[in-house]
């Protein structure tokens, strides 16, 4: 047994963690000239905070907080909190203040551009707040101590004010940070005159935002006196225990999902519905790789080579000007060949890498990925593929009333919502079925499923196939909608972030797919395609990648887990929570050490 | 006819010799112990004849058709299902899915079927868990009602014993490998799987192969023991035989120090 911790000494080992984090996020916001760029673009509160501001301070509070959190666990006592909880969380804040201040001042003495392009002139100024060293300095240390000090006295509060605020706080920030979302919808619905009142430079007025705040405050406090707790009820209806509970909720909350994509396009104009568009782009993709990765358990990060399959076999096919042929196919005609063409290619890559575990057909999959691309590039083939050219003038999909393509974006998020229905169902059908429980098995214990009779050649293969047949439709989508396929569209990259939209999301779990390649894409953009959030541009990748750690560290499950990736990542907790279970009831058994007889 | 005929089983691990030419034979409807101390070459036995560590030489023959060469899943087809000295289920699959699985070979709705869902996919899938409900109610009370939809790491050591003995029977298998099915089991436990491994054969028709340790079940349930000692087999007959045979004293036991 280990001695009960120090409450002084955790409490200041806390503050000093914490505010350590929260000034390397300081330092490193303004380091990577995020502070800079976001404060030329973009107010979030008019007048008082701009986006450069959020992005240097948004920690800050929440390192107050975090630094004497305690987490309470069962037959423990919460600690009683008071002023220390305050003292502290400010502690915490100087700490992180220090650091900047040092920052400032480094940068401010020498002139470190040529190594660090962003430490400009314009960057101290901002940092002082415009007040010159000492003042602002001391400005800084007043705005972060207060904010931390804010942090830590949220520990104060009875747990549904607490609630009431931090709930207050994001509502705030969600409808300041997607100001363009709500502009547009209201200009839809003939309310113009309300947005241009509560908008104003990408934020929302300072009263709209205290505003918001006391609703949402206000609400969240009225709710919580109504029933008791319901913080989790949408994570258990999109993922409850009980499996046939699951299939039906998901069902409901796809057919709403349904009914809010018809209403959408309408009420979001051309630029949101491309926006959306991408997102289902990538959702039919993530719902492929989700085959391969989440159900088959096979690493493929190569899979952007059947995307590129899908998208040049139509544009070869349909295109007028393609370099070798002069179909001029439509797309119709074109698209069943463009799944077979991907099925065949998932065949050819599929059957050498598919013997290899784990790691060596992740590091495969990514060669074969690359060599995909690179032959699209090559002066070989680029009689027929255009080489760096690419395929022009690709046409739209004829629907006889109307030709989908990228000029009509509200006709493309229509066609894409029905490839994705498509692909989800797919995925669920097969994943309900006795081909999914092999896969299943396969990814829980390879050797056991074979000797269960499960071919785990033809299975895998089977996975990779559907995977590259989905893959393959994405990029039919694709090379309608932008009308050009070039072998710059098909980078590494692109396999990453629908591995990514996949692992955020919540591996082996459709709705989870769908959150990711919502919350991922449509928040933050793809690789090419801008999202509601477009200042992120040149820091979009650096996100992606913050939250990829952040999520491994946190909730390796995902956003939306599947039941049984949760049972896995979490193995440990659920058997000793098993086991005490059965301590408690009769019917079971001891389980002694078995005797002798290891390797027999 | 023998079911299983094994002639000059040969397999060795980097220098050592698992299997030092084992000759062994198994007839329908027979229960046969295969024992032997530690290291004596059961399992590698087993993994040899189920085709996970195929044989370096040597012939086996089931059903008068030669394994060798064959894939796991091939000779799980024939009709030979396994189970694991150390408990090896899908844990985090339900009860019920753990068994459903283990029909994979006995069933072919393809991945056609099983997106358009038609009529045939619907019926083999019913009959897929009506099969696996079956199977589980061979166990009593122990593994069916809630259970069904328990994951499987939850259930207790015993009952995931009894698990991994269901699914294999999915399998639809005429021989049955159990390897060491009692081991962790309690006195009551083992008691009741002698029972189970004599229904396995009286009443489903299973011929059985049985590693165990505990002479007691050994005594209890086997037609025929043979004893495997250095990967060779040192005896075989009625377990009265194989326990006065002076040869298998010295394995179990050592020489003792007079006449050595």
């Amino acid at each position: 047994m280990t001695q009960p911790p120090d409450p002084a000494a955790a409490g200041l080992r806390g503050a000093l963690r914490w505010g350590l984090t929260g000034g390397m996020i300081m330092v490193f916001a303004a380091a990577v000239g995020m502070v800079q760029v976001f404060d030329e673009s973009r107010i979030v509160i008019h007048p008082v905070l701009s986006m450069g501001y959020l992005s240097l301070f948004w920690f800050v509070p929440l390192a107050g907080y975090l630094a004497t959190k305690v987490k309470v666990l069962e037959g423990m006592t919460a600690p009683p909190t008071g002023l220390r909880n305050v003292m502290l969380g400010a502690l915490s804040g100087l700490v992180g203040w220090g650091m900047l201040a040092v920052f400032t001042l480094l940068i401010n003495a020498f002139n470190l551009r040529d190594i660090f392009v962003k430490l400009s002139p314009k960057l101290v100024i901002l940092l002082t707040f415009g007040r010159g060293l000492g003042a602002g300095l001391a400005l800084m240390a007043l705005a972060v101590v207060l904010l931390s000090a804010a942090g830590g006295a949220l520990h104060l509060l009875s747990r549904p004010w607490r609630r009431a605020v931090i709930l207050a706080v994001e509502w705030v920030a969600i409808i300041a940070l997607l100001e363009s979302v709500f502009t547009q919808v209201l200009r839809q619905l003939g309310l113009i005159r309300v947005g241009r009142a509560v908008f104003d430079e990408g934020g929302v007025q300072w009263w709209a935002a205290l505003l918001i705040a006391v609703l949402a405050g206000g609400l969240s406090l009225a709710g919580s006196k109504r029933s008791g707790p319901r913080r989790n009820r949408l994570r258990e209806f999109l993922a409850p225990a009980d499996s046939r509970r699951r299939t039906r909720n998901s069902v409901l909350a796809a057919l709403a999902v349904l009914v809010l994509l018809i209403a959408l396009p309408q009420l979001m104009g051309s630029l949101l519905s491309d926006l959306l568009a991408n997102v289902g782009l990538f959702l039919l993709m993530g719902l492929g790789l989700n085959i391969v990765v989440g159900l088959a358990g096979m690493l493929d990060l190569g899979y952007v080579a059947f995307f590129a399959v899908g998208a040049y076999t139509v544009g070869v096919l349909t295109s007028p000007v393609s370099p070798r042929f002069d179909l001029g196919w439509s797309w119709w005609a074109a698209l069943p060949v463009a799944l077979v063409v991907s099925a065949i290619a998932g065949i050819l890559v599929g059957t050498p890498v598919i013997r290899m575990r784990g790691d060596y057909l992740a590091i495969v999959t990514l060669g074969f990925g690359e060599i995909v691309r690179i032959l699209f590039l090559s002066d070989w083939l680029a009689p027929t593929f255009g080489g760096a050219q690419g395929v022009l003038n690709i046409p739209g999909i004829p629907l006889g009333f109307t030709e989908v393509r990228g000029t009509n974006p509200q006709a493309i998020l229509y066609f894409a919502v029905a490839l994705v229905i498509i692909a989800a169902w797919v995925s669920w059908a097969l994943q309900e079925s006795r081909i999914g429980r092999a896969w299943t098995a396969l990814r829980e214990d390879e050797t056991v499923a074979a000797a269960m009779g499960i071919n785990t050649v033809r299975a895998k293969l089977n996975a990779f196939v559907v995977g590259a047949i989905l893959a393959g439709m994405g990029g039919a989508l694709f090379s309608a909608k932008i009308g050009s396929v070039f072998p710059k569209s098909f980078e590494l990259l692109v396999s990453m972030i629908i591995l990514v939209v996949v692992i955020v999301g919540g591996m082996g779990n459709i709705t989870g797919v769908a959150v990711g390649a919502v919350v991922l894409i449509g928040v933050l953009g793809g690789p090419r395609q801008p999202g509601l959030l477009q200042e992120f541009g040149e820091f979009k990748l650096l996100i992606y990648g913050a939250l990829l750690v952040f999520m491994m560290l946190r909730r390796p499950e995902g956003l939306v887990p599947s039941v049984r990736r949760s049972r896995e990542l979490h193995a440990d907790e659920l058997t000793q929570d098993a086991w005490l279970d059965k301590g408690a009831s009769v019917a079971s058994t001891p389980d002694p050490a078995r005797p002798g007889g290891e390797a027999s | 006819m023998a079911l299983l005929e094994i002639r000059g089983l040969h397999k060795s691990f980097g220098g050592v010799e698992a299997l030092a030419g084992v000759d062994f034979h198994v007839d329908r409807d027979e229960i046969v112990s295969v024992i032997g101390p530690n290291g004596a070459g059961k399992t590698s036995f087993f993994n040899a004849v189920t085709g996970i560590f195929p044989p370096d030489r040597g012939e086996v023959l089931f059903k008068d058709r030669n394994l060798a060469g064959l894939e796991p899943s091939d000779i799980t087809a024939l009709g030979i299902a396994r189970t694991f000295q150390t408990v090896r289920l899908f844990p985090n699959m339900t009860v019920l899915e753990n068994v459903m699985v283990a029909q994979h070979c006995r069933t072919k709705a393809g991945s056609f079927r099983a997106i358009f869902r038609t009529p045939a996919f619907r019926r083999e899938e019913a009959r897929i868990a009506e099969n696996a409900r079956n199977i589980l109610s061979f166990f009593g009370s122990r593994l069916i009602g809630y259970r069904f939809d328990q994951p499987a790491f939850s259930l207790s050591y015993a009952n995931r014993r009894r698990l991994e003995i269901a699914r294999a029977m999915a399998a639809e298998p005429d021989l049955l490998l159990l390897d060491e099915p009692v081991a962790g089991m309690n006195p009551q436990e083992t008691a009741e799987l002698i029972g189970l491994i004599r229904r396995l054969r009286d009443e489903k028709g299973f011929t059985v192969v049985v590693i165990e340790h505990d002479m007691g079940v050994v005594r209890e349930v086997s037609d025929r023991v043979a004893v495997l000692d250095h990967g060779v087999k040192i005896a075989e007959g009625s377990y009265e035989q194989v326990a006065a045979d002076p040869d298998v004293i010295e394995a179990y036991l050592g020489r003792p120090a007079a006449a050595g």
